[in-house]
C-alpha cells in the first residue's frame, strides 16, 4: 500500500518521494497560518488548562495544611487539656493527701513549740539564793572571838550552821541543775519532730511547686495552641511524626508476639475444632486460634478504656463509675480465663509434639522411643508463654491509640505532599506545552523554509522595484508588531 | 449502582455456597506378594512409615496385596481414615502400623500369579470413594504382569486425577540380558496410565521418597 502510494508519480521512488514532499511542503506552506494558530491556540489551551489545574491543587494544599494544622492543634490540645487536667488531678491528691492533714500537723507543731518553750522556761538557770537570816548569822559569826569559851562555842555552832546551809544550798542546787539538764534532754526528740513534720511540709510544698510549673508550662502550650501559633503547630506536627514512629514499632514487635501466640496454641486448636476441615484456604483452627487471639486483643483494648488509659471509645469512657469498673471486672476475667485457656492448649501442645515424636520415633527403623531429660522446662516455659502472652497483648492498645492519632498527621502529610508535587508537575508540564508549541511553530517553518525563502526574495524584489527602501521601516514596523 | 452492588453481593453469596474443594489426601498402596517380590517387603514396611508419617488428620490410607485376583475387597489388608484430632490420629496410626507389621510377618509365600491391573482396578474404586482432593496409587511391585488363564484384563481403565507412582522397580534376570524389555514395561504401565486419565512417576531410590507426597 504506501509503495504503491509512493510510486504513484513515477517508477522511480526517488523521484516520486521529491514530488509528494514538494506537494506536501506546498500544502504546508498554503496552510501555514491556520496551522500557526492551531498549534498556539492548542499550547496555549493545555498551558491555561495547567495553570487553572496547579491553581486548583495549591488550594487543595492550602486546604490540606488547614486540615492538618487544624488536625495537628486539636490533638495538641486534647491531649494538653488532658495532660493539665492530669496535674491538676496530682495536685488535688497531694492537697487532699499531705495539705489534708496540714491543720492537725500545725496543731502538733504548735504543740510541740508550746512544750519546748514550757520545757525551757522550766530549764531557766535560777542559782537559788541563801536564806536572807544568814547574813545576819555570818555577821555574827564573823564577830571576833573574845576568848569566852561559851561564846566561842557559839559562834563556832553559828559558823557550822552556816557552812550546812551553804552545802544544803549547793546540793539543791545541782538536783535542779540535773532536772534542768534532764528537761533539755527531753526536749531533744520534740525538736526532731518538729523538723521531721517542717521537711514533710517543705517536701509537699516541693511538689506542689513542680506541679505548678508544670502546669504553667502545659498552659503555655495550651495558650499556644489556643493562639494558633506557628512555633506550636511544628512543635505538635514533630511530636506526632515521633510518636507515629515509636507506635509502630511497638505494632510490629506486638505483630510478632501474637505470631508467637498464634504458633502456640494454633496446632492444639485442631484437637477442639478438628484438624482437617477449612474454612477458605485456611484450616479453622488457625481461624480459631487467630479468632482467641483477638478476642484477646479486643478484651485488652476494653480494658485499657475501662482503666481510662486509652480514650478510643468515647462510650465507655463517659460511663458511670460503677458500670465502668463492672466493664473492668468483666474484661479482665475474660482475660485471664482467656490466658488460662491458652496455658493449658500450650501444654497439649507440648503433649502432642511428645506424642508425635514417639510416633515418629516408633515408625523409624531403630524402633527406640528415647526419653528426654528436662522435658518439663520447655513445658513449663510454654505454659507460662501462654499465659504472659494475652495480658502482653492486652497493651497494645495504648500504643494502637497512638498510632491512629498520629496516622491522622502522617497521612496528611503524605497527602500534602503528593498534592504538591502533583501541583509542581502540572505547572512543569503547562509550561513546557507552551514552550513546545513555540518549538512546533519553529520547526514548521523549518519545514518550508523553501517557499519562505522564495516568497522573501520574491517580496524584496517587489519592494526594490517600488523604490528606495526605507532602512527604518522595517525595524519600526517589526518593532510595534512586537508591542 | 445499586444492582451492580447487589449482583456482586449475590455472586459472592453463591461462590461461597459452593461445595468446599477437598483438601485431604488418599493414598493406596499396593504391595506385590508375587514369588519374586516377596523379599522385598521390608522396603515396603519403610514406604508405610514414611506414609504414615506424611498423613495428616482426615487423610486415608490403605494398603492391599497384588496376587492373582487383585479386583477383590479381601486383597485390602488394612484400611484407615485418620480422625480429626491429632491425637486420635495418631493411635490409629500406631493401630495400623501393627497390623501390617503382622502381615509383613505372615507373608512368606508369594502368589503364583500377578494382577497389577485388577490392584489398580480395586485402587480407584477406593480412592474415588474417599472423595479426597489428592489421590495416589503407589505400586510397589516389579510391574511385570502376570495374569492367570482367564483373567481378562486388556481393556482401558479409569484413573482420573490420580498420581499413581511405580516404586522400587526391580530388574528382572531377562531385564539384565535385555534392558529394553524394563523400559518397555515402564513405558507400557505410563502409557496405560495417561491414558486413563492419570500422572505417572517412578521412584527406584526409596531415600528420595520425601518427594512422593506434598507436604501441607
Amino acid at each position: 500500500m504506501f509503495n504503491e502510494i509512493l510510486t504513484v508519480w513515477s517508477n522511480q521512488p526517488g523521484v516520486s518521494a521529491a514530488i509528494w514532499i514538494a506537494i506536501l511542503v506546498l500544502a504546508a506552506y498554503l496552510a501555514r497560518n491556520p496551522a500557526h494558530a492551531l498549534i498556539h491556540t492548542s499550547g496555549r489551551a493545555v498551558y491555561v488548562a495547567c495553570r487553572l489545574l496547579a491553581a486548583a491543587l495549591r488550594n487543595l494544599e492550602t486546604a490540606l495544611q488547614r486540615r492538618n494544622r487544624d488536625v495537628v492543634l486539636s490533638l495538641g490540645q486534647e491531649a494538653c487539656e488532658r495532660s493539665i487536667e492530669r496535674e491538676f488531678h496530682r495536685v488535688n491528691a497531694v492537697v487532699t493527701r499531705d495539705l489534708g492533714a496540714y491543720p492537725a500537723l500545725h496543731r502538733q507543731i504548735s504543740d510541740t513549740i508550746d512544750r519546748i518553750e514550757e520545757d525551757y522556761q522550766a530549764a531557766t538557770d535560777a542559782p537559788p539564793l541563801p536564806p536572807a537570816w544568814l547574813q545576819a548569822v555570818d555577821a555574827i559569826a564573823s564577830i571576833p572571838r573574845s576568848g569566852d569559851a561559851t561564846v566561842c562555842s557559839i559562834l563556832d555552832n553559828i559558823g557550822k550552821t552556816l557552812e550546812n546551809a551553804h552545802r544544803e544550798t549547793e546540793k539543791a542546787y545541782r538536783k535542779t541543775t540535773l532536772q534542768r539538764h534532764k528537761l533539755l534532754g527531753a526536749m531533744q526528740p520534740q525538736w526532731r519532730d518538729l523538723g521531721h513534720s517542717l521537711t514533710r511540709v517543705k517536701e509537699t510544698i516541693d511538689g506542689l511547686d513542680q506541679r505548678s510549673r508544670e502546669i504553667d508550662r502545659q498552659m503555655n502550650l495550651y495558650e499556644a495552641i489556643r493562639a494558633d501559633e506557628d512555633t506550636a503547630a511544628r512543635t505538635l506536627s514533630s511530636s506526632s511524626l515521633t510518636q507515629f514512629f515509636i507506635s509502630s514499632l511497638v505494632l510490629v514487635i506486638a505483630v510478632f508476639g501474637g505470631l508467637i501466640n498464634f504458633q502456640l496454641i494454633a496446632m492444639p486448636m485442631s484437637e477442639m475444632v478438628g484438624g482437617s476441615s477449612y474454612i477458605g484456604p485456611m484450616r479453622t483452627s488457625d481461624i480459631a486460634a487467630l479468632v482467641i487471639i483477638m478476642v484477646e486483643i479486643a478484651m485488652g483494648l476494653f480494658l485499657m478504656e475501662s482503666l481510662r488509659i486509652t480514650h478510643l471509645f468515647p462510650v465507655i469512657g463517659s460511663m458511670d463509675d460503677s458500670l465502668r469498673k463492672r466493664m473492668l471486672v468483666i474484661t479482665f476475667s475474660i482475660l485471664a480465663i482467656l490466658a488460662t485457656v491458652e496455658a493449658s492448649l500450650a501444654y497439649m501442645r507440648d503433649l502432642l509434639a511428645l506424642d508425635r515424636e514417639a510416633l515418629t520415633q516408633s515408625l523409624s527403623a531403630s524402633g527406640i522411643v528415647a526419653e528426654a531429660e528436662f522435658r518439663w522446662i520447655p513445658s513449663l516455659g510454654q505454659m507460662v508463654m501462654g499465659f504472659i502472652l494475652p495480658f502482653a497483648l492486652a497493651f497494645v492498645a495504648i500504643p494502637l491509640e497512638s498510632f491512629i492519632h498520629s496516622m491522622r498527621t502522617v497521612l496528611g502529610l503524605i497527602a500534602l505532599a503528593l498534592v504538591h508535587i502533583l501541583a509542581l508537575a502540572t505547572r512543569v508540564v503547562g509550561a513546557s506545552v507552551r514552550q513546545l508549541s513555540h518549538m512546533l511553530v519553529s520547526l514548521y517553518d523549518l519545514l518550508i523554509m523553501l517557499p519562505l525563502g522564495i516568497e522573501r526574495l520574491a517580496g524584496n524584489a517587489i519592494k526594490h522595484r517600488q523604490g528606495p527602501v526605507n532602512n527604518d521601516e522595517p525595524e519600526e514596523l517589526y518593532l510595534e508588531q512586537r508591542s | 449502582m445499586k444492582r451492580i452492588i447487589l449482583a456482586t453481593l449475590l455472586a459472592l453469596g453463591l461462590s461461597a455456597c459452593d461445595e468446599p474443594e477437598s483438601r485431604a489426601r488418599a493414598v493406596y498402596l499396593l504391595l506385590d506378594t508375587s514369588g519374586t517380590y516377596t523379599a522385598e517387603m521390608e522396603k515396603a514396611q519403610k514406604i508405610m512409615s514414611y506414609l504414615l508419617a506424611t498423613l495428616d488428620s482426615g487423610d486415608s490410607i490403605a494398603i492391599a496385596r497384588i496376587d492373582s485376583g487383585s479386583f477383590s475387597e479381601k486383597d485390602i489388608i488394612a484400611r484407615v481414615t485418620f480422625d480429626d484430632r491429632p491425637s486420635t490420629a495418631n493411635q490409629q496410626k500406631r493401630s495400623f502400623k501393627a497390623r501390617i507389621d503382622k502381615f509383613v510377618a505372615d507373608t512368606k509365600k508369594g502368589s503364583r500369579h500377578t494382577d497389577i491391573t485388577g490392584g489398580m482396578l480395586q485402587a480407584s474404586e477406593y480412592l474415588d470413594e474417599t472423595g479426597a482432593g489428592e489421590k495416589y496409587v503407589l505400586i510397589f511391585s516389579d510391574l511385570e504382569e502376570d495374569l492367570q488363564r482367564g483373567h481378562i484384563r486388556d481393556f482401558p481403565i479409569s484413573l482420573p486425577d490420580i498420581h499413581v507412582v511405580a516404586l522400587n522397580v526391580t530388574k528382572l534376570r531377562s531385564d539384565n540380558i535385555d534392558p529394553r524389555d524394563y523400559m518397555k514395561r515402564l513405558d507400557l504401565w505410563e502409557n496405560r496410565v495417561y491414558e486413563a486419565g492419570g500422572t505417572w512417576g517412578v521412584i527406584n531410590d526409596l531415600e528420595r521418597m520425601d518427594r512422593l507426597i506434598a507436604q501441607r
